[in-house]
């Protein structure tokens, strides 16, 4: 692609050398440690869901009983293995036999490492096999339906009760919506469990769990069949579930997941040890599933401002695209976030915003990119608001966005009103099509406000990448580089679930999943 | 030719105004769950006239997708309300500038003010407490954190209330503020009261300077709540610090 903000390939390259020497510094790491949600998707992926008298999910009793017997470091991939050689009884059985207490996996007698493996690979190559068959759905459907334009259309449905959510749902299909979001219930994202079964109670928004996710997709794929158009379904892999959520969704063939351990640890204040060691596995699921993952690097910009922030975001998706490359998730599947978060009052906003959108479409040209709509200077002017959100959709259409999360007008009033997804629609829609190839027939001021603009975030992302290569990520994120927001290596939430790897530790899914044909 | 005055409004008889004085009108937009047709434009009317609007018009009616249907209106209402005798609760407070709090602080308190904010409960919406408290405040206005003679401390999001109680005690705060931003469902209210429970069952509720804040809060509400003021949407840095200072001073909690 040509560029149109003359941006120099050679700053280009250089912070995304500085960002790759970023991810390595930061994968040893990861390498080396596993964690508890790890050990837990580890367990789900061989077959293992339900819960226990108390609803306890069997994944963490199982766990949990590894832990207890000091076993972490070497993984649930070796236990269940060995508990399948002495009792011959498949992993949902095991976990089953630790919740009724009448096995502690830890204490069993140790099998040679060959029989443990033998035991495990068939059952992980059965779930792997399932994934790759819901991939293989979601093809069949995008080659026999088809599906909408990019950018996708994005929504989101927060009702708290699946069922009313599925309602919504149905209806923002019709109405043309590409993506469904079902938006999680507050503080979800800090619990160290996932729910089980279909809920109908949240606040904000509707628990993950892995039968809503089966519930939505099946509604979608029979409004999809209706409308003629394969519908996406989104959920939230992050948090300290980050992986096990992942798994869930490969299983129930959702499509998108936002998936940022940078995020959990600025705003969520998760442990970042813990999330990136998550994040990774979790990466090479969503890879391998063929899910787009949507990073939060819009979130920066609504506790940091929007103008002098915007390399930390531009510098933000370098470090995600290196780690999304790490864990085999190709471009094509990096939906990498930013966001329309300037104030509206800024002399020339909508230019430096242009130019922003315009830059991280050329630095990442395969990349489906997320943006994300205006939320911080939403006032409860509903009319304005819908103008700000109409802006916002024009520079997305002339800079050939991917994924485009509607704005609402109603943004910093309530979750979205049957009709204020209507309205977003046809706001989107609307201008989608009476400037669909603006962007083609435009080109920019040499030297004017947009190109210097571009050249000067690219320049300070680059300074900030040379930096953090220097000084590394944790310290970086340690000083609040990105967002404002401070975060201390043992500090916040999940840090007592992490161990290091010994050397008998074995994770066969990564090696299926990443090695695997596609 | 005559001359026709436009009326004048009286105050005791207010009611809304399109482009004459009087003429009541309003604008509706609502969805009603039955298809789209003659028969759910007249049921639309019909609702209007129910709430008391003369002459209702729907101008703009639509299918949302699943037999509901939008609905745009207008009508003209008959009800008037009395502006003069209304009477709002509201923070009493001059606001000064962030340099007079600054000034006061120093004449008045002649110590550090400590002031711990948090987004409390399952609230993971910060933007609220961090445009009051962090250095970059919002919309021009400097937060808390950028004040002389104030130690602010911000504490984040989804912090439980005995955790803001423990760091209040800690930091020996002189006041401490709450920031809700998710009410759906009314979680904000017990949530709200437990923090003043936990501050009376510490002792710590008659020393300490009491706010919260969001945008579904009210003043009233919080008065009603145990608190000693709420702060809503439109509210700034300085109109936070404002308060905290004066009510020290006031209450004698230097």
């Amino acid at each position: 692609m040509e560029s149109k903000l003359n941006l120099d390939p050679k700053i280009i390259d250089s912070a995304r050398t500085a960002a790759a020497n970023i991810a390595d510094d930061v994968q040893d790491f990861i390498d080396a440690h596993t964690t508890t949600a790890t050990e837990r998707t580890v367990t789900r992926l061989l077959g293992v869901d339900g819960v226990d008298e108390i609803e306890k999910p069997l994944p963490n009793v199982l766990v949990d009983n590894i832990k207890e017997g000091g076993g972490l470091p070497r993984g649930a991939s070796f236990w269940i293995g060995n508990a399948i050689v002495q009792t011959g009884d498949d992993p949902q059985t095991i976990a089953e036999k630790i919740s009724r207490g009448e096995l502690d996996i830890t204490r069993l007698e140790i099998a040679s490492e060959e029989k443990i493996r033998e035991a495990i690979y068939p059952i992980a190559e059965k779930y792997v096999a399932k994934i790759k068959a819901n991939r293989d759905k979601r093809n069949e459907y995008l080659n026999t339906i088809g599906e909408g334009e990019k950018p996708y259309i994005y929504v989101i449905v927060a009702t708290g009760n699946i069922y009313e959510d599925i309602i919504q749902a149905k209806a923002a299909a019709k109405q043309g919506a590409d993506v469904i979001a079902v938006i999680r219930t507050t503080g979800q994202s800090l619990l160290d469990y996932v729910p089980y079964g279909p809920t109908t109670e949240g606040f904000g928004g509707t628990y993950a769990t892995q039968e809503n996710f089966r519930l939505m997709r099946k509604a979608l794929d029979e409004v999809g069949e209706e409308v003629g158009r394969y519908i996406r379904l989104c959920n939230y892999c992050s948090g300290l579930c980050m992986p096990e959520i992942a798994a869930m969704g490969a299983m129930e063939r959702l499509d998108m997941m936002l998936n940022d351990a940078l995020y959990g640890i600025l705003f969520r204040d998760i442990n970042m040890q813990r999330t990136l060691v998550d994040q990774y596995f979790s990466r090479v699921i969503n890879g391998y599933a063929g899910i787009i993952i949507n990073t939060g690097e819009d979130n920066y910009l609504t506790t940091d401002d929007a103008v002098e922030a915007a390399h930390t975001v531009l510098a933000s998706q370098f470090i995600n695209e290196q780690f999304a490359l790490k864990a085999g998730l190709p471009e094509e599947q990096m939906g990498l976030g930013h966001a329309f978060e300037m104030d509206p009052d800024v002399e020339n906003g909508f230019l430096y915003e242009l130019s922003q959108a315009q830059m991280a479409r050329e630095i990442f040209p395969n990349a489906p990119l997320k943006y994300m709509p205006p939320t911080k200077f939403m006032t409860g002017n509903i009319f304005k608001g819908h103008v700000q959100d109409a802006l916002f959709n024009m520079i997305s259409i002339m800079t050939n966005q991917g994924i485009q999360l509607l704005g609402m007008l109603t943004e910093a009033i309530h979750t979205p009103h049957l009709h204020d997804r209507f309205l977003s629609i046809e706001n989107a829609e609307y201008i989608f099509n009476n400037a669909r190839d603006l962007g083609n027939e435009i080109t920019f001021k040499d030297g004017g406000i947009i190109h210097k603009r571009a050249q000067k975030v690219l320049g300070d992302a680059e300074e900030l990448l040379r930096q953090i290569e220097k000084e590394g990520l944790f310290p970086t994120i340690e000083k609040g580089k990105f967002g404002g927001v401070k975060r201390a290596r043992d500090g916040g939430k999940g840090l007592e679930g992490v161990a290091k790897k010994d050397e008998g530790y074995f994770n066969p899914f990564i090696e299926l999943m990443l090695g695997g044909e596609r | 030719m005559a001359i026709i005055e436009t009326e004048k409004v009286d105050l005791t008889k207010v009611k809304p105004y399109g482009d004459t004085m009087n003429d009541g009108m309003m604008q509706l937009g609502f969805t009603l769950p039955v298809p789209d047709g003659d028969e759910a434009v007249e049921a639309a009317k019909q609702l209007l006239k129910k709430m008391g609007l003369n002459e209702p018009s729907v101008v703009y009616h639509k299918d949302l997708g699943i037999g509901y249907t939008y609905f745009v209106a207008y009508g003209k209402c008959q009800h008037t309300v009395d502006y003069s005798k209304i009477e709002v609760p509201k923070v009493e407070v001059d606001t000064m500038s962030k340099e007079e709090v600054q000034e006061y602080i120093a004449e008045n308190i002649k110590r550090e003010v400590v002031v711990v904010g948090a987004c409390t409960g399952t609230d993971a919406h910060t933007v609220g407490i961090d445009a009051i408290m962090n250095m970059k405040g919002y919309a021009g206005h400097f937060g808390l954190e950028r004040y002389e003679g104030m130690e602010a401390v911000n504490m984040g999001s989804q912090v439980p209330n005995e955790e803001l109680v423990a760091k209040a005690i800690e930091l020996n705060a002189d006041a401490i503020l709450v920031s809700q931003v998710v009410t759906q469902k009314d979680v904000h209210i017990p949530n709200l009261t437990e923090l003043v429970e936990l501050l009376e069952a510490e002792g710590l509720r008659d020393k300490i300077v009491l706010c919260c804040g969001g945008p579904r809060l009210s003043h009233e509400l919080a008065k009603e709540l145990g608190y000693d003021a709420g702060f809503g949407t439109g509210s700034f840095a300085e109109d936070v610090a404002s308060f905290i200072v004066t009510e020290i001073v006031n209450r004698d909690l230097i």
